[in-house]
């Protein structure tokens, strides 16, 4: 891994904010109803994708997620005016609109996935992987989900055929807390995620979600591992959401002062907090990326409502790689 | 030509084509080691090794979503299903991502891969292991479904359905693997989404599919020595339907009856009926009539099972029905 050196510090307290304040931008229209169906935020959560990525190669690694996947595409290098784009159901969105929230593709940047079934894109996650080792090479697959889908069976299915099969990928649970309303300690006799991992004899471990540098070495030694033909490992981040599971989340099963405690360990705070005591920048370097986040955030904004909307026929070209589609016709 | 089994031609058409690309593989419970639990991947293993015909645990949602994953970085898997009745187990990973993962991503991930295995009723196996979904799966759009009745048929269709670029639902039957039938020595596809008339008449239409088109072929033999002409149309693919096909055969002979072994509401039968009154109305001369399984779990019970099925008579009987014989 490469070292965490000030420029890592400043590049993540830039890419977190940015991921921040682009998905505040996102509740704002949203209430707006210019973005519509459900939106999930990352809020609270970005040391485990900082962390990541700085662990992973970012010419061949990849990652997949679930459906709170607005900035790992970011991360990964998808220029970000697309998704905002693809929020706004834009022809110019990552997936020209037919995708929204839940769906952020992209095949260039290796990020699989924007995936609406809790759980169901773990054995997807394995059989990237699966295809990696097939064809010899010795990229990673990240495969994110929540602390939801590890009640799923599709995780232990997963897990079982990946150590079966010695597969490079790392399974990463961002434990935030709560399956929408309910939390972790509701769905299972005990709450240490982790510990699932360990009945397939899988390398697994608990990990700080709030601090980019635990994140990041953690996934060294997971990625690592897999490269060199080592297989499966299993993380889980314990980390938080600040917003709700989705923008029609009342709460009610936390307190505020839950959501304030974790905020004083916010991750963005601990990053910042580091660059001005060891004076890798001053407070007036910190304003010029707070302003320069937001001009970049504001742009986002302005091609997405400045996009067209996308063509009818669309709809119908995406389905099948078949030309002749609909097959029945629609419309009188 | 030469006379192979049913069972024989789904496994030449993967060889052969596992030979031709390197890309695709074969997975599923029992296919490598045991040859199949049908005998249809016998010798697999042996010609391409366990790196490319894949034996499973029993975990059908796992080894679906890990196939349909590895489309992503090229693959083009088989996968097969020891019977469709345990497709349920992991028909989230069908519907929600292999048929989906081409529009969601707007057309970057493509997803070319073939589940296949045996569909609906297979002698006494009562109400969980005689189910047939085909309408399940062909109301979905982004899935291709087939469902071919002889091997020659099978094996240009499995061909077909291995180099499509979509994912496609290939269903059998454990009651016709050891059909036999002639193929071409040489190699040879058929086209998805073409129907073929297996027998050509005049008096009326039967559309079926599947191994219970042989009931048809049996009736059609009694009807003719009454005088009774009938066209039997052999669907084969199931989505993309052959539409003109029906509707061509059905504006000459002016009456229809369709025969698909599965549950009446809504199904395959169900479709086509709609589609024959809105584009050949003024072409028919009776009701059209559809003959399904009765409308409850597959029994167990040999007199009972009997009951349950469509079979020859029934055809028969519809026949004369709608020439009001």
């Amino acid at each position: 891994m490469q070292k965490i050196t000030k420029e890592v510090y400043l590049k993540w307290y830039e890419d977190m904010l940015f991921w921040r304040k682009f998905e505040d931008k996102l509740a704002a229209v949203y209430i707006q109803q210019k973005v519509r169906g459900f939106l999930h935020l990352y809020n609270g959560q970005e040391a485990v994708l900082a962390g990541a990525l700085h662990a992973m190669d970012l010419t061949k690694d990849k990652m997949i997620t679930a459906y709170r996947n607005h900035v790992q595409p970011i991360g990964m290098g998808v220029d970000p005016k697309r998704v905002m784009a693809e929020l706004y159901g834009k022809a110019t969105g990552t997936s020209q609109g037919l995708g929204g929230s839940m769906h952020i593709f992209s095949k260039e940047h290796r990020f699989y996935g924007g995936h609406g079934i809790v759980g169901g894109q773990i054995p997807l996650g394995a059989g990237i992987a699966f295809g990696d080792k097939y064809h010899g090479s010795d990229a990673v697959t990240l495969c994110c989900f929540g602390d939801g889908a590890a009640r799923q069976g599709s995780l232990h299915e997963t897990f079982n055929l990946a150590m079966l099969w010695n597969l490079p990928v790392v399974f990463v649970c961002e434990n935030n807390g709560y399956a929408m309303g309910t939390s972790v300690e509701r769905t299972a006799n005990h709450g240490e995620i982790w510990k699932l991992g360990l009945g397939y004899e899988m390398p697994s471990g608990p990990v700080d979600g709030m601090n980019p540098v635990k994140v990041a070495e953690a996934f060294d030694e997971a990625i690592q591992r897999a490269r060199k033909g080592g297989g499966p490992t299993f993380l889980e981040l314990k980390t938080y959401r600040y917003r709700g599971h989705s923008m029609s989340d009342a709460q009610k099963y936390r307190t505020k002062d839950e959501v304030e405690e974790y905020r004083k360990i916010d991750p963005i705070t601990q990053v910042k907090d580091v660059i001005l005591e060891k004076g890798y920048a001053s407070e007036e370097d910190i304003k010029a990326i707070d302003k320069r986040v937001k001009e970049r955030v504001s742009e986002c904004e302005k091609f997405a409502e400045e996009s067209p909307f996308p063509e009818k026929n669309v709809m119908y070209d995406a389905v099948y790689e078949q030309k002749d589609y609909p097959f029945i016709p629609h419309k009188l | 030509m030469k006379t192979i089994q049913f069972r024989e031609a789904i496994a030449e058409a993967m060889s052969e084509e596992m030979r031709r690309d390197e890309s695709i593989y074969l997975m599923g419970e029992e296919v490598a080691e045991y040859n199949g639990a049908y005998k249809a991947s016998k010798g697999m293993l042996d010609e391409f090794g366990p790196k490319r015909v894949i034996d499973t645990p029993i975990a059908e949602l796992g080894f679906a979503g890990i196939a349909i994953g590895s489309t992503m970085t090229g693959n083009r898997p088989i996968v097969e299903y020891m019977t469709f009745n345990f497709s349920l187990v992991g028909i989230d990973q069908i519907i929600n991502n292999a048929a989906k993962i081409r529009q969601m991503s707007g057309g970057q991930f493509k997803c070319p891969i073939v589940f296949r295995g045996p569909t609906a009723s297979a002698g006494q196996l009562a109400a969980t292991h005689s189910q047939a979904f085909e309408n399940w799966f062909a109301n979905t759009p982004g899935l291709k479904v087939i469902v071919p009745s002889n091997p020659y048929d099978a094996k240009g269709l499995l061909k077909s359905a291995i180099r499509d670029d979509d994912p496609v639902i290939f269903m059998e039957s454990e009651q016709m693997y050891g059909d036999k039938g002639e193929v071409p020595e040489g190699e040879y596809t058929l086209p998805i989404g073409v129907a073929e008339i297996k027998r050509e008449g005049k008096d009326v239409t039967i559309v079926s599919f599947g191994k219970i088109i042989k009931e048809a072929y049996k009736a059609a033999d009694q009807l003719e020595k009454e005088g009774i002409s009938c066209e039997i149309i052999d669907l084969r693919t199931v989505r993309p339907m052959d539409r003109k096909a029906i509707v061509e055969s059905v504006k000459k002979t002016n009456r229809l009856v369709v025969l698909e072994e599965a549950w009446p509401f809504g199904n395959v039968a169900t479709e086509i009926t709609y589609l024959v009154q809105s584009e050949a109305f003024d072409y028919l001369d009776a009701p059209v009539v559809k003959l399904n399984t009765a409308d409850t779990p597959a029994p167990y019970s040999p007199v009972l099972l009997e009951e349950w099925l469509p079979n020859s008579n029934d055809v028969i009987k519809a026949v004369k029905k709608v020439m009001y014989k």
